[in-house]
């Protein structure tokens, strides 16, 4: 092996010496255990949730930021104005803030973030946050002016997400193996197929991380994770995909459980343009037939939150629809007579990887054939599923959980892979995002959720929980995952 | 010979010709776009086309496939879509793991199977053949991955001797790195070993059973010489043969044990390619296998060919 | 010998009685399973899942509350019609391949077959099963085509080779002084004479083929569910496995155990085939 150095052997000594030499004090690196690797780090060039867990408000960071309860509060912008018309944002940025390589953070870099984002040829994978940008003007190097083309409620929530964080123009080449950014942990090194990681960033500008190191460890397996969390190989797991295990966890004193929410909608996606899920009848129908509690149960072993539409309920203008679809068999049935379908008929359900949606699927198929709709289950990978189902739109029934914050946008896009077409729902959402007013932009979701779910757009079936494992004594850890992300600013080991 | 080893090397290019030609037309067909699925599900077409066009994917599947072999000759393995690294450090890195793993498990599979198939084959009948029989028996009907699966809920959940999986790196140590193997390596090695003990002792029932053994025999050498010294190195070429295609079998047939393991080494390299459509890492390490395999078969029948010249005439 | 010593040889044979006991038992579970089992394995009943062995639930309910015994005996189905089936690709494939290579030894049709065989040989095989699901997608079908496709060598090469060795027979040689055409000779003269090798080397590759097809389930590239298999069913059973052991324990049983009866009965067949060995190992 090539990398296998003189080097590396130096570098094994000096971390036997370092953890001989501390071996009395507290703990201060950490492993922690995820599923999915990222497939490079630069998060404003891919979807991968994974690029974001590992590198959201650890290594980089953006003008605002979530907090672990979702607040917008501000990142690298200690404030901003916001103009009457809500067409012109002025941030100001943080003084004295520095990149990982030493150069300085200031608004020529948030221009050239932002402009990049929203260019014709950009990689950006949620170039749609950035469309209401007119331009950036760049007043002094502390501050910076966004210009929109139509006010856009959103805009402060945009620019929170991970594909919003602020990159330098001089390290943009090689930020996927290397990234460069202004976040309190730097990185530094990348196993692929096992491990990345970071260290402490001694110059952050703002409060310092209290651990030295941290070690991102990917196991996509589910027993291995559950091993690897009872034999103490990571200190955490996020997002630890066998809640089946969760209980043996909490009964253990070595270990704590976290439950939070998410921002995963899970859903039965139902293709609104195939007949003959083009007959809303039919879509009533098959709402109906389902159980919520059983797939939760089944499928997440009681973990997860019912939903009757595609809106995650710790929000404050969630409004709970679960009633317009409770589970009646013989009102399916009814209704499936009526569409002209009394002996059901037979679809296709494709199923990405995820036990939400395998074990999910399962149970789903059980519960509609018991009303006479047969499926044909397909397992897919995620590659499969995007190319077949998300692109090609060659799909009966499938599940898959909605991650993305407030996204419920995205019923509003004809051509989007369910293909709802509502006139009425498009003209909704152009006002809300044209709305700034907090109570008219609640009453607006209220309508869109009631829109979505009595037309039974999709099976909605429930809000993913957040599954965190942790040693005991580890402080300090997100609980909720309002938007991907594995901060570490403010962990540390108890004694 | 030379005519023969000619032969064998026109045959042998032959050979490595058609697979390329064949693991590049069965990938080339995978469905799935890599740019579409690195790029996520909100992604746009036009965000697609310039990742495509960056990865050299707007080519033709000719140009595609010149370009793939030119890079292999020159020990080019290309650059991962994914990963965004050359191939080949990828699979350099993975190859610590794998080849380790392959030589661990067959060098436990030999120690186990030697000793067990000559004491099986000398005390034929015996409560110890039934035994060897037996357990081998048992031990080629497990299937593996059940196999790791129970030894992890053993010796990783429940008493805690070992890590249940993953690999902390040859930098921390001979020792610790052999360690994390060990439980792969069981589970790699025991139906290994139960066909090489069969192997080992139907071989040496064979050649025991042989005229010149007879002879021998009466010549006034002892059981044990002569099994030193004639039957073991007579039975020594079946078994070696096993032991190749094992090497081989080990090397490429562990993807199932390193995903229970969470291993990083080769096969697992290939499946989270596949699932990712990172083609060109699949495509490279599956012919660097065949090309494995096909230059140490090609090197057996020089080999055999050498020792015994009636071969040559088979061609 | 005759039909009576055959069968007297067979019934005194105690490994070759157990392993045809151990696969008959499996055979018939999953041809029971067609018409009964104990319970039906399309419902699921999440309130009893996980639930220990009992009178009522043999083997325990897995974790969709599930009958472990009655999902065994249709997963037996699984496993026998996917092993079957790619045996039967190999032998219908292999066989000719295999008694042309003889007919034309050492002739251009004997080294493109003999080199095709080694080229599929040097595909690591599991790696190309899993590339052609990838590539068609994960289904029963597509497993049968993936072992059926490493079968057909075992096969050319296995008759070639014992072909090879009848052609120089006497009575092959006066078949072919009387005039008759190569096709004909291997079908006439070579063939019922290898018969023989081809069902133990079939009842081996069979067992071969069922440990195949639960590896292949398990990385989850065989049957799809609801289809009960074998292999699927220790997968899902993995993150279970310290909380409910069963569910992984019985199908791993049945794996072990078909493999083992058929393995038992392969060998025991070609004891009872080849007298000599019998005789050099009794």
């Amino acid at each position: 092996m090539k990398h296998f150095t003189i080097k590396t052997a130096f570098a094994g000594v000096a971390v036997l010496a370092l953890s001989a030499g501390l071996a009395q004090a507290a703990q201060t690196d950490i492993t922690v255990g995820m599923q999915l690797e990222p497939p490079h780090l630069d998060p404003t060039s891919a979807a991968a949730g994974a690029i974001d867990s590992v590198t959201y408000a650890n290594i980089f960071e953006g003008l605002t930021r979530f907090t672990s309860t979702g607040a917008i509060v501000p990142g690298l912008a200690e404030s901003w104005d916001i103009s009457d018309d809500g067409l012109t944002y002025t941030f100001h940025l943080h003084d004295g803030v520095k990149f990982h390589d030493g150069t300085d953070m200031n608004a020529d870099d948030v221009k050239f973030t932002l402009d990049r984002a929203r260019a014709e040829d950009s990689a950006n994978a949620q170039k749609a946050l950035f469309a209401a940008i007119a331009e950036v003007n760049v007043i002094d190097p502390l501050t910076v002016e966004v210009k929109l083309s139509e006010p856009n409620g959103n805009m402060l929530f945009n620019l929170a997400w991970g594909d919003a964080v602020i990159v330098a123009p001089e390290s943009i080449d090689t930020i996927k193996t290397n990234p460069v950014g202004t976040g309190p942990f730097k990185f530094s090194n990348w196993v692929q197929g096992d491990k990345i990681e970071i260290t402490r960033n001694p110059d952050y500008w703002g409060t310092p991380a209290k651990l030295e190191k941290a070690t991102f460890k990917f196991i996509s397996d589910p027993t291995a994770a559950f091993a690897s969390v009872m034999a103490e190989d990571v200190d955490v797991f996020t997002g630890f995909p066998a809640p089946e295990n969760l209980p043996q966890f909490e009964a253990d004193p070595r270990f704590q459980v976290l439950v939070g929410s998410t921002e995963g909608e899970t859903i039965l996606s139902t293709n609104n343009k195939m007949p003959p899920f083009d007959n809303v009848k039919v879509r009533e129908a098959l709402a109906h037939a389902i159980n919520r509690q059983e797939i939760i149960d089944g499928a997440m072993f009681g973990y997860g939150t019912p939903i009757g539409t595609h809106f995650a309920p710790h929000h404050p203008a969630y409004v709970d629809l679960t009633a317009l679809s409770t589970h009646d068999p013989e009102l399916s049935r009814k209704l499936l007579a009526e569409a002209g379908f009394p002996d059901g008929f037979t679809t296709t359900l494709k199923l990405p990887p995820p036990s939400y949606a395998r074990r999910g699927g399962e149970i789903i198929a059980a519960q509609l054939a018991a009303v006479g709709i047969k499926t044909e289950i397909t397992n897919v990978e995620w590659a499969q599923w995007l190319e077949q189902v998300f692109r090609g739109k060659d799909y009966g029934l499938t599940i898959v959980s909605h991650t993305e914050p407030l996204d419920i946008g995205i019923y509003a896009q004809p051509d989007y892979y369910f293909q709802y077409d509502n006139p009425a729902f498009q003209a909704l959402m152009e006002e809300l995002n044209a709305t700034t007013d907090p109570t008219k932009r609640a009453a607006m979701l209220g309508a869109a959720q009631a829109t979505i779910s009595k037309d039974y757009v999709n099976g909605y079936l429930f809000q993913l929980a957040a599954l965190t494992v942790a040693n005991a004594k580890v402080v300090g850890l997100w609980e909720n995952a309002p938007t991907q992300a594995t901060d570490l600013t403010a962990v540390y080991w108890e004694d | 010979m030379l005519r023969y080893t000619l032969k064998r090397l026109l045959s042998l290019a032959l050979s490595l010709i058609v697979a390329s030609v064949v693991i590049f037309v069965a990938i080339e067909v995978v469905p799935g776009d890599p740019a579409s699925y690195m790029l996520g599900i909100n992604a746009q077409p036009d965000t697609v086309a310039a990742l495509r066009e960056e990865l050299g994917l707007n080519v033709g599947p000719f140009q595609r496939y010149v370009n793939w072999i030119t890079g292999l000759v020159r020990g080019d393995f290309g650059t991962s879509y994914t990963y965004r690294t050359e191939v080949a450090d990828m699979i350099g890195e993975r190859l610590w793991i794998s080849l380790p793993l392959a030589l661990f498990a067959l060098t436990m599979s030999t120690l186990i199977a030697f000793p067990a198939g000559i004491l099986a084959a000398t005390k034929r009948g015996s409560a110890w053949d039934v035994a060897v029989m037996g357990v081998t028996q048992l031990g080629v009907a497990i299937p593996n991955f059940w196999f790791a699966m129970l030894i992890v809920l053993v010796f990783a959940i429940n008493l805690r001797w070992f890590s249940a999986g993953g690999f902390p790196g040859w930098d921390q140590g001979l020792a610790v790195g052999l360690k994390a193997l060990l439980l792969p390596a069981i589970s790699l090695a025991l139906p290994q070993a139960s066909i090489l003990a069969r192997v080992m002792r139907s071989a040496l029932l064979d050649t025991l059973d042989e005229d010149f053994i007879r002879t021998a025999r009466a010549k006034g050498l002892t059981r044990r010489q002569v099994l030193r010294r004639h039957a073991l190195r007579n039975a020594m070429i079946p078994v070696l043969t096993i032991i190749g295609l094992q090497f081989s079998f080990l090397l490429a047939g562990a993807i199932i044990i390193e995903n229970v393991f969470f291993l990083p080494g080769l096969g697992r390299l290939v499946f989270q390619s596949i699932s990712q459509r990172d083609l060109i890492v699949v495509e490279s390490v599956v012919m660097l296998l065949v090309f494995a395999v096909v230059v140490v078969n090609f090197a057996v029948d020089l080999a055999y060919a050498a020792v015994d010249p009636r071969l040559r005439s088979r061609g | 010998m005759g039909r009576g010593g055959w069968v007297r040889a067979a019934l005194s044979s105690r490994s070759f009685m157990f392993g045809l006991i151990l696969s008959l038992l499996f055979l018939g579970a999953a041809l029971l399973s067609f018409f009964w089992t104990p319970f039906d394995v399309a419902r699921l009943t999440i309130s009893e899942r996980l639930q220990l062995p009992s009178a009522m639930h043999w083997f325990g309910t897995d974790h969709f509350g599930r009958d472990i015994f009655s999902m065994i005996m249709v997963g037996a189905r699984t496993s026998i019609a996917v092993a079957l089936v790619a045996v039967g690709i190999g032998m219908v494939m292999g066989v000719p391949l295999g008694l042309a290579a003889a007919a034309r030894a050492g002739r251009l049709l004997d080294e493109i077959i003999m080199r095709g065989n080694d080229l599929v040989f040097a595909f690591p095989a599991l790696l190309i099963a899993i590339m052609i699901t990838a590539v068609f997608g994960a289904s029963a079908v597509n497993a049968i085509i993936a072992i059926g496709i490493f079968n057909i060598p075992v096969f050319a090469r296995l008759t070639r080779g014992a072909a090879l060795s009848l052609w120089k027979r006497d009575y092959v040689m006066s078949a072919r002084v009387a005039g008759k055409g190569a096709a004909r000779i291997s079908a006439e003269h070579i063939l019922p004479n290898i018969a023989n090798l081809l069902i133990v080397q079939g009842t081996i590759q069979f067992s071969l083929g069922i440990l195949a097809e639960a590896g292949l389930s398990y990385v989850g590239l065989g049957a799809q569910p609801p289809t009960p298999s074998w292999g699927r069913m220790l997968a899902d059973a993995q993150t279970l496995i310290s909380l409910a052991p069963h569910i992984a324990i019985f199908p791993g049983l049945a794996i072990v155990f078909t493999v083992l009866g058929l393995n038992l009965m392969g060998d025991g067949l070609r004891d009872l085939f080849d007298p000599r060995l019998r005789r050099a190992r009794a």
